[in-house]
């Protein structure tokens, strides 16, 4: 049978009776509880001895506590404790322990890093940070793409060049991707054919008959295509002129496109719209020389860099 | 000596009165006051300029969406915060932002920086569907931005509302030529309240935000005022050690 606790008397109460039969009980805190409270006190003097703390007129008490930091001079200063100073310090510091990894990267060729383990591995960690912190809102987690949005950037195929300088420059400046819309210098009809033409190029389902007519419209002066896509339509990378040959879509999503008549529609789409997006915000004021350096190799190695 | 218990206050409302209006005066005062009165909270950076007809009215959308209600506007002085968003705001960042978006709920990230660091089609994109873009997010869709007309009509009295608070919008000529020097002549103009409906049209199409020149959508202004965000101050031009000083 379980034990009963009973208290030999009822709890006390305040003595006072209201209304003739109201009651207060007195319990009082524990004293455990009651000291706790007492220490939180004291810690509160002592913080705002340590800490700033009480405004006084137009400035407040700084605290005893201080912070030494390295100013923009090269100098030391020291300021009282806030949380700005603190920082500083902190990233100062962090920066001092990182500096010898980017000192090397720095110093390295783009052929040195990737040869080099060490290097690599330090650039597949913080790579991959500032990858996902800077990149995967559009290239994705790993760099896989968005079809119709965002390139992909784990393959070998690159719409600017996959040469470590020509992603430093993708990186650096940012990228505006252009294609003029085609729905007013060409006419339906036409807009078919190429379609069915671009189609053929990468082996997809066409109509062969249209395929040919649109083959003599892209190397027209009237179609035009080749004027950026090149008589080969495997683009030109100085102006980000997609390689139509290499069954990689980035604006059309044809793969995604389940027969015939909807790759077509994919296609005419982007021939009829033209692109007046692909903006790839510059990254120049972001990130510095050395971060830039660390992402371009991570992204050269994400895929098949050049 | 008189003792003092408890008691005394419970059971005599007079004193009980006396006593909690000390209480609260003496807090209100330590807690408000200095915010009166000390000097240099607000940082003197240059850059930091009143909102656009276009950002405003998509800040009143980003209010209305209740996105304060996941994102946070303040990038606290911490080493993870300042890796991932970038610079600390400043106070001197939020001075014409009434009221503020600061915040302290971050279910989604902190916004504070975002202005530049996507496209406005990602932003499109990611408005109307969050998660075609970002497969683990939680936001929900916002797709009426795109297609719902931006009502401008009362621009004029929303700014006057702001002026009415101190924030620097012109209404007259001598006005608007104190913010030619402050902001230069193209932000003077825009910042002029008898221009705002042309000028704010004007932004929509320099710009075209939405993707979509047919018309001024609500989604226009909010990827607008998106887009500005913690971009007016130039850190590359103030050294650190300056920021540290107003604290």
């Amino acid at each position: 049978m379980a034990e009963q606790h009973v208290k030999p008397q009822g709890p006390q109460t305040t003595g006072h009776v209201w209304d003739g039969d109201l009651q207060e009980y007195n319990n009082p805190l524990p004293q455990w509880w009651l000291y706790g409270f007492y220490v939180t006190i004291l810690f509160a003097l002592v913080y705002w001895i340590v800490y700033p703390a009480w405004p006084l007129g137009e400035g407040f008490t700084t605290g005893l506590n201080s912070i030494t930091y390295v100013n923009s001079e090269g100098k030391e200063e020291t300021w009282h404790w806030n949380t700005r100073a603190k920082l500083l310090k902190e990233t100062q510091a962090a920066a001092a322990q990182q500096k010898p990894w980017f000192d090397r990267i720095a110093q390295a060729s783009y052929q040195q890093i990737v040869q080099d383990p060490e290097l690599m591995g330090f650039v597949n960690s913080a790579g991959r940070a500032l990858f996902n912190d800077n990149c995967a809102g559009c290239h994705q987690i790993g760099g896989a793409g968005k079809i119709g949005h965002y390139p992909n950037l784990a393959d070998d195929n690159w719409i600017y060049g996959g040469s470590f300088e020509k992603i430093r420059e993708t990186i650096v400046n940012g990228r505006q991707g252009y294609m003029p819309p085609f729905a007013e210098a060409l006419s339906r009809d036409q807009v078919e054919a190429l379609a069915h033409y671009v189609l053929s190029l990468s082996g997809e389902p066409h109509d062969a008959r249209l395929a040919a007519e649109g083959d003599k419209l892209f190397h027209s002066h009237t179609g035009a295509c080749y004027y950026c896509h090149g008589s080969d339509a495997k683009g030109r990378q100085d102006i980000g002129a997609a390689n139509l040959t290499d069954r990689i879509w980035v604006w059309a999503n044809v793969p995604g496109a389940r027969d015939m008549p909807a790759k077509v529609a994919a296609v005419r789409q982007v021939i009829l719209g033209g692109l007046n997006r692909g903006i790839m915000p510059a990254w120049g004021g972001r990130l510095n020389e050395e971060q830039i350096k660390v992402l371009t190799v991570y992204v050269h190695q994400l895929g098949g860099g050049q | 000596m008189i003792k003092f218990k408890h008691e005394s206050l419970e059971t005599n409302t007079g004193l009980l009165l006396v006593a909690t209006m000390l209480a609260i005066s003496v807090a209100g005062m330590v807690e408000i006051a200095p915010l009166f009165l000390i000097k240099d909270t607000v940082e003197d950076v240059p850059g930091v300029r009143p909102y656009t007809p276009l950002e405003q009215l998509g800040r009143d959308i980003y209010i209305r969406e209740g996105c304060y209600t996941c994102h946070s506007q303040m990038i606290r002085p911490f080493r993870d915060e300042q890796l991932r968003y970038g610079h600390y705001s400043l106070a001197a960042e939020s001075k014409y932002d009434h009221p503020f978006q600061w915040g302290s709920k971050r279910t989604g990230p902190d916004l504070a920086r975002v202005g530049g660091k996507y496209s406005n089609e990602w932003h499109v994109q990611h408005l109307i569907a969050p998660r075609s873009v970002v497969p683990e997010s939680v936001m929900p869709n916002y797709p009426w931005l795109m297609e719902n007309r931006l009502d401008y009509a009362d621009i004029g009295a929303r700014m006057r509302a702001l002026r009415a608070v101190g924030v620097p919008y012109s209404l007259n000529q001598a006005e608007y030529e104190r913010n030619v020097k402050q902001f230069g002549a193209e932000m003077a103009a825009q910042l002029h309240i008898p221009n705002a409906r042309e000028s704010l049209i004007a932004q929509v199409k320099a710009n075209n935000y939405d993707g979509d020149p047919s018309f001024v959508s609500e989604m226009d202004a909010l990827v607008a005022y998106l887009q500005v965000l913690g971009t007016m101050v130039d850190f590359s031009k103030i050294k650190p050690e300056e920021l540290v000083k107003y604290r």
